[in-house]
C-alpha cells in the first residue's frame, strides 16, 4: 500500500510538474524581476536623475494638487504618492473618477510628477519594471478573465506538484545534502532536489498566496452561495471589507483644508518618514471632501492602519484598523509576504535569490524529465517520440530562449527611436518576437546544438547591456559606482552576473559536446553498460550538463 | 500506474476517469465542502466565506492527490462524492 501511494504521488508529480511548467517559468522569471520592478523602472528612465533633492513635503503636496486640479478636476478620488520610499521614488499621482450608473468601469489615470514643478517627469516612453512584473499574472495579449485563469489554473498544478514532491521525496535530509556532478540524470535529480528543498517555504508560500489573490475569480461560487451570483455579489462581498468611508457628495463647493497639519498629526503617532505616506482625497473640492492618510508597511500585514479626516474642517473622523477581521488579517499576511513589498534591500535579494531558486527547481525539473526519456529511448534504440522531442524543444527556447527575451526588453528599452508611437507597448512585443525566435531556433537546430547556442547568445544579450547602457546614457557603470547610484549599478552588475552564469553554462555545455564526439568512435562493442553508458552520454548532448 | 511504457486502454481509460475525478469532481468537492464551512455560525457572514475561501485550495489540493492516491478510480470516484454529499446535507441543514 505504502509503496503504491508512493508511486502513485510519483506519477503526479512527473505529470503535474510537466504539463505546465512553461507557463510557469514564465511566471517565476518575471516575477522574480518584479522584486525589483521600482529600480527596474529607474534603470529604464535613465534621463529621470538618480537623487532629486526634495523641496518640503508641503510645497510637494501644493503642485499636486494643483497638478490634480487641472487633470482631472471631476474626479471621485485623488492619489498623492509622496517621493522618497522605494516603491514611490517619484512624486506621484493618481485619480479615479466615480463608477458610472450603467457599469462602465471607472476612468483612472496616473502620472509621474516633477516634486519642485509639478509637471509630468520628462523621459521616454517605457513599459518599465512595471510591465515586467504584471506580465506575471496578466500574462499579455490575453483577456484578464483569460489571463486570471490561465494563471491560476498553473499555479494550481504548481500546488499540486509541490506537495507530492514532498511525498516522494523519502530522504528530505539527505538528498539536501547530497550533489552527484557529472552523472547525467542523477545529477539532474540531486540539483532539482536541493534546490526545492533549499526553497520550499517560500515555493509553498508564493503559491498558495498566489491562489489567494485570485480565489474570488478561481472559486466564485463560495461567495455566490452567500452573495448575489456573478459580479454583483462579488462587489457587496467585497464591499464588507472596504474600509474607505463611504460618504456621498454634498454637491456644495468647499475649500480643502491644509493637508500638512494633517501630516504633522500622522506622523506624531506612527512616527515614519513622512516621505512614506499615501494621501486619498475622496470628493475633493467638495463639502463632504474627506482626506485619508495611510503609511507604507515595514511588515508583512500589507495593509496599514488608515487615519480618516474631514477633508473641509481638517477634524479626525476614525482611526481604521489595518485588518477588519482575522480572516482578513490572515488573507494580508498572504498577499504581503507574496508581494514583499516591506522588504528592505537584503530581504529584497532574498526573495529575488528565492525566485531565482524557484525557476531553476522549475527548469532542472524539465531537463530531468527529458533526460530520463530520452535516455530510455536510446537505450530502446528506438526514436525519440513526438512529446520527448516536444518537450526537449520548449526546455531549450524557454529555459535559456525566455531569459533571452527579457534580455532583448532591456535592449528594446536603450535602442528603439524615442519618438516611436506605442513605444512602451513595443518593448513588450519585442518580448515575445524574441522568445517565439528563440522557440523557433530550437526546433530548427539539432538539440544539443540549440542549448550551446542559445546559452551564448544569453551570455552575450546580458553582458553587453551595461556595454550598451554605457553608449546610449552618460550613467555607465564606473560613474554610477563613482556617483554611488546603486539601482544603476546594481542593474549593470546583476546582467554582468547573469551573462557569466550563461557563458559558463555555454562553455561547459561546449566542452561536454567536444569530449563526446571524440569518445565515440571509441566506444562501439563494449559491454552491454557500455551501450548504456553510450546512452546516457548522447542524452546528455540532447539535454545539458 | 508508474509503468507508462505500453499502457493498455483499460489502463488509459481509468486515468481518464482519475483525471477528471481529480479536477472536475476535486473542485466540486473543494466548492461544496467551502461552502458548508462558510455557512457555520460565525459573527460575520463576509468573515466565514472569506475563511472558506482562503481553506478552498487546500481542500482541493487533497481532493487530487486522493483522485490519485486511491486504489481504483471506482474508490477515486467514492472517496470524492461521500464528502461532497456530506456538505451538501450539512449546506442545506444549516441554511
Amino acid at each position: 500500500m505504502k509503496e503504491y501511494f508512493r508511486q502513485s504521488m510519483d506519477w503526479l508529480h512527473t505529470w503535474t510538474g510537466l504539463v505546465v511548467s512553461w507557463v510557469l517559468l514564465f511566471i517565476f522569471l518575471t516575477g522574480t524581476a518584479g522584486y525589483f520592478d521600482t529600480e527596474i523602472d529607474r534603470w529604464m528612465q535613465p534621463e529621470v536623475p538618480a537623487v532629486a533633492a526634495q523641496p518640503p513635503t508641503e510645497q510637494i503636496v501644493a503642485v499636486a494638487l494643483a497638478r490634480l486640479r487641472q487633470q482631472a478636476p471631476a474626479a471621485e478620488r485623488w492619489f498623492i504618492h509622496l517621493p522618497g520610499d522605494r516603491s514611490e521614488p517619484s512624486l506621484r499621482i493618481r485619480w479615479q473618477s466615480a463608477q458610472a450608473a450603467d457599469g462602465t468601469r471607472a476612468v483612472n489615470g496616473n502620472e509621474q510628477l516633477d516634486s519642485a514643478s509639478g509637471l509630468p517627469t520628462a523621459a521616454r516612453a517605457t513599459g518599465g519594471g512595471q510591465f515586467l512584473y504584471k506580465m506575471h499574472y496578466r500574462l499579455h495579449y490575453l483577456s484578464k478573465d483569460v489571463a486570471y485563469w490561465t494563471v491560476g489554473v498553473a499555479t494550481m498544478f504548481m500546488l499540486v506538484a509541490l506537495i507530492t514532491g514532498i511525498i516522494v521525496h523519502k530522504q528530505i535530509f539527505v538528498d539536501f545534502f547530497t550533489f552527484r556532478p557529472g552523472k547525467g540524470q542523477r545529477t539532474w535529480l540531486d540539483a532539482h532536489n536541493v534546490l526545492s528543498v533549499l526553497s520550499l517555504p517560500f515555493q509553498l508560500m508564493i503559491t498558495y498566496s498566489g491562489l489567494i489573490f485570485f480565489s474570488i475569480t478561481l472559486m466564485p461560487l463560495i461567495v455566490a452561495a452567500y452573495y448575489a451570483p456573478g459580479e454583483p455579489g462579488r462587489q457587496s462581498f467585497r464591499s464588507e471589507f472596504e474600509r474607505g468611508i463611504e460618504v456621498k457628495p454634498a454637491g456644495i463647493a468647499a475649500p480643502l483644508t491644509p493637508i500638512a497639519p494633517l501630516l504633522n498629526l500622522a506622523q506624531a503617532r506612527w512616527g515614519a518618514d513622512v516621505q512614506q505616506y499615501r494621501i486619498e482625497i475622496r470628493h475633493p473640492d467638495d463639502a463632504n471632501a474627506r482626506i485619508s492618510l495611510r503609511h507604507a508597511i515595514d511588515s508583512p500585514s500589507h495593509y496599514s492602519e488608515v487615519l480618516v479626516f474631514d477633508g473641509v474642517s481638517g477634524a479626525l473622523l476614525t482611526i481604521q484598523p489595518a485588518a477588519a477581521s482575522n480572516a482578513k488579517a490572515v488573507r494580508n499576511v498572504f498577499i504581503g509576504l507574496h508581494v514583499g513589498r516591506f522588504a528592505d534591500t537584503l530581504l529584497r535579494w532574498l526573495y529575488f535569490a528565492f525566485g531565482l531558486l524557484g525557476s531553476g527547481m522549475i527548469a532542472t525539473g524539465l531537463v530531468l524529465w527529458a533526460v530520463k526519456r530520452r535516455q530510455r529511448a536510446e537505450q530502446q534504440n528506438g526514436a525519440a517520440h513526438f512529446g520527448l522531442r516536444l518537450v526537449e524543444r520548449l526546455n531549450i527556447g524557454t529555459i535559456v530562449g525566455l531569459p533571452i527575451a527579457i534580455a532583448a526588453y532591456f535592449w528594446a528599452n536603450r535602442l528603439l527611436p524615442l519618438d516611436l508611437p506605442q513605444r512602451g507597448a513595443w518593448e513588450v512585443h519585442v518580448v515575445f518576437i524574441v522568445w517565439a525566435i528563440m522557440l523557433l531556433h530550437a526546433t530548427l537546430r539539432p538539440p544539443s546544438r540549440a542549448w550551446i547556442e542559445q546559452f551564448g547568445l544569453a551570455a552575450a544579450a546580458f553582458a553587453l547591456l551595461p556595454v550598451l547602457n554605457a553608449i546610449t546614457t552618460d550613467r555607465h557603470l564606473a560613474h554610477s559606482i563613482a556617483a554611488d547610484d546603486w539601482v544603476f549599478a546594481g542593474f549593470d552588475l546583476t546582467m554582468l552576473g547573469l551573462g557569466v552564469v550563461f557563458l559558463w553554462s555555454a562553455r561547459k555545455l561546449a566542452r561536454r559536446a567536444h569530449t563526446a564526439v571524440l569518445a565515440t568512435p571509441l566506444k562501439p562493442g563494449s559491454a552491454v553498460n557500455g551501450s548504456a553508458m553510450l546512452a546516457d552520454e548522447r542524452a546528455n548532448q540532447a539535454n545539458p550538463l | 500506474m508508474s509503468n507508462d511504457r505500453q499502457p493498455t486502454a483499460s489502463y488509459r481509460l481509468a486515468i481518464a476517469s482519475r483525471i477528471t475525478a481529480a479536477i472536475l469532481g476535486g473542485y466540486a468537492l473543494a466548492t461544496l465542502f467551502s461552502i458548508a464551512l462558510a455557512g457555520l455560525p460565525a459573527a460575520h457572514r463576509a468573515d466565514s466565506v472569506l475563511a472558506a475561501l482562503l481553506l478552498s485550495f487546500a481542500i482541493y489540493a487533497a481532493a487530487i492527490l486522493w483522485a490519485f492516491a486511491a486504489r481504483s478510480a471506482w474508490l477515486a470516484w467514492l472517496g470524492l462524492l461521500v464528502p461532497a454529499v456530506l456538505s451538501s446535507v450539512s449546506i442545506w441543514l444549516l441554511r
